[in-house]
């Protein structure tokens, strides 16, 4: 199976939302042929994207057991929703899926996070902590699939207290405190390969760290970096985060026809 | 032998004060409302509930007072994001939260219907999900390689609770759809209650053994209950009421509206029944299927 790269050839359209420019950079970190642990909100319609243009054989896995290699017929909320159960490749239970994760089946998993730090880890438990700690919903499946998957990427809300230098708690592994951290803690493989902002994309070097890989039309560097939590590095060429081509723009507006998730 | 009861009875049996109960295993869908509504009803006490996510009913069972401890990977709102009960209750102090993630809440009931002390995996190693949590130990493996691995302690529930589609009166039951971690969770409970969406014949469930997910030997209390598990989605049945976790989520944002929440859903209503009659008749056919995909016709003839 070949990697197809998306096709930014088309004209960029003239208008869509940052919510349609991140499922946008999200759907094209999924290959072609690859196995996708897909994960819900934003991730769900990168799935679907990516399906529809560039990544026809991508399969996608739930982790209360569904497997698709097609896309739901409709938009869902969750991953229980009926429409992805009908025409799923397979529904099986939680232990054969994250088996699959375990034993290094899955090339891509999405995440969310209430934080992210300058090595990708990630917070999705609590900020803080005794009086003014604030709980969050927790864990789910993020530290599995942070842990097990061949790589992973994050999708968050860039805000200077959401990308802290270090997360207060860490709720699903990125690279640690830096390189060889993954191995001495006993993961298999893995680890972060991009997170995509509001601003723009972070990708991780060699030394684990986190860098400005490439910034969304109309956002300044010194934006990024003033709103970022630690002194963020950029990389040697700051590129723009391609925009939605119109193919792709097509598939998320078909799907998400009231924008709930894109809006 | 038929263990067919109601709601009222199979509760008031099976889940004392201060039990250990496992529920809302299918993830978003299937989750046993009635059945967690029924517990706030009767003032349960002091329960810790298991699960790996819980789609808003854990926040509901926190806010009716049943709930001292929880084992869970994620509890909220799923489609919504936070749930304000639990957010309070344990921003406070006033439950105790065991976080866990799915894959190791999986691994501890597995390990629980197999009898074993633990099951290893390398999941979660080097967050700070095992740190302080005594689910998890680390150990190495005995084997060459010697790699360190996290033990997941079994988890044995007092009880778990099931939605399912369609059970006999002795508790054979058929679902379908996503499976989450409710097969481990009734092989490893010490009771099991199958809440039905309908009884039926034993020879429709003997008829497609590969879809019975429950023999009724592991059973203890079968409950017909339609709509039990509204607003969540059951396959074939109805389908999610988006609008429902929508108005739970901003109905539910202080202790006096979740009060008043609860008494409007819960203790307003005698049951279930009564339950479904006060969503109203157009509400519920709006749920309804609207498009039957029967699967193809399977042949168990030789």
């Amino acid at each position: 199976m070949s990697t197809s790269a998306p096709d930014i050839s088309t004209a960029p359209p003239a208008g869509y939302t940052m919510g349609e420019l991140m499922v946008t950079a999200a759907a094209r970190e999924i290959r072609d042929g690859e196995v996708v642990f897909v994960g819900m909100r934003l991730p769900l319609i990168a799935f679907v994207v990516a399906k529809r243009t560039h990544a026809p054989t991508a399969v996608g896995l739930f982790e209360n057991g569904v497997i698709r290699s097609t896309p739901a017929r409709e938009l869902i909320y969750t991953m229980a929703d009926p429409p992805n159960i009908l025409g799923a490749t397979q529904c099986l239970d939680m232990l054969a899926v994250m088996s699959l994760l375990q034993s290094g089946r899955v090339n891509l998993g999405f995440l969310g996070a209430a934080e992210v730090d300058r090595f990708g880890n990630l917070n999705s438990t609590q900020v803080g902590s005794g009086k003014g700690m604030v709980r969050l919903p927790g864990s789910g499946g993020a530290c599995d699939i942070a842990s097990l998957a061949h790589r992973f990427v994050v999708l968050l809300e860039h805000d200077k207290r959401r990308l802290p230098e270090r997360v207060s708690y860490v709720t699903s592994p990125g690279n640690g405190d830096g390189p060889g951290w993954r191995k001495r803690a006993g993961l298999p493989r893995g680890g972060p390969s991009a997170v995509i902002t509001t601003k723009g994309v972070l990708r991780f070097g060699e030394d684990s760290e986190a860098y400005l890989a490439s910034v969304h039309p109309g956002i300044s560097v010194e934006e990024v970096l003033s709103n970022t939590g630690w002194k963020l590095r950029v990389g040697g060429q700051v590129a723009a985060t391609p925009v939605p081509t119109l193919a792709e723009l097509h598939a998320i507006r078909e799907y998400d026809k009231e924008g709930f998730w894109t809006k | 032998m038929s263990k067919l009861t109601t709601m009222r009875e199979a509760i008031s049996s099976l889940v004392p004060d201060g039990a250990s109960v496992a529920l809302g295993l299918q993830m978003e869908q299937n989750i046993p409302f009635a059945a967690g509504h029924e517990i706030i009803r009767q003032k349960k006490e002091g329960l810790r509930l298991i699960g790996p996510i819980s789609d808003i009913l854990f926040d509901q069972m926190i806010a009716g007072g049943c709930v001292s401890e929880i084992v869970a990977a994620w509890v909220g709102n799923v489609m919504m994001g936070s749930a304000y009960n639990f957010r309070r209750a344990t921003e406070s102090g006033a439950i105790k939260v065991f976080n866990m993630t799915n894959f190791s809440v999986a691994l501890a009931l597995q390990a629980g219907a197999m009898g074993v002390p633990f099951i290893p995996t390398r999941t979660a190693m080097g967050s700070d999900v095992p740190k302080g949590n005594h689910f998890f130990y680390g150990i190495f493996s005995p084997f060459e390689g010697k790699e360190p691995l996290l033990a997941v302690r079994a988890i044995n529930p007092d009880v778990t609770i099931v939605h399912a589609q369609r059970a006999d009166a002795e508790g054979n039951a058929h679902s379908w759809g996503s499976f989450g971690v409710m097969l481990e969770a009734v092989r490893a409970a010490k009771h099991v209650i199958i809440v039905a969406e309908e009884i039926v014949d034993p020879d429709v469930i003997a008829s497609d053994p590969n879809r019975t997910v429950i023999p009724g030997f592991l059973v203890s209390a079968v409950v017909e209950c339609p709509y039990g598990a509204h607003p969540s989605p059951v396959q074939g049945y109805y389908k999610r009421d988006d609008a429902f976790f929508r108005e739970y989520h901003q109905h539910t944002k202080t202790p006096a509206e979740s009060d008043a929440w609860l008494e409007r859903w819960v203790h307003g209503v005698a049951d279930c029944e009564q339950y479904v009659e006060l969503l109203g008749g157009a509400r519920v056919e709006a749920l309804g299927v609207k498009q039957h995909a029967y699967a193809a016709a399977t042949d168990f003839g030789y």
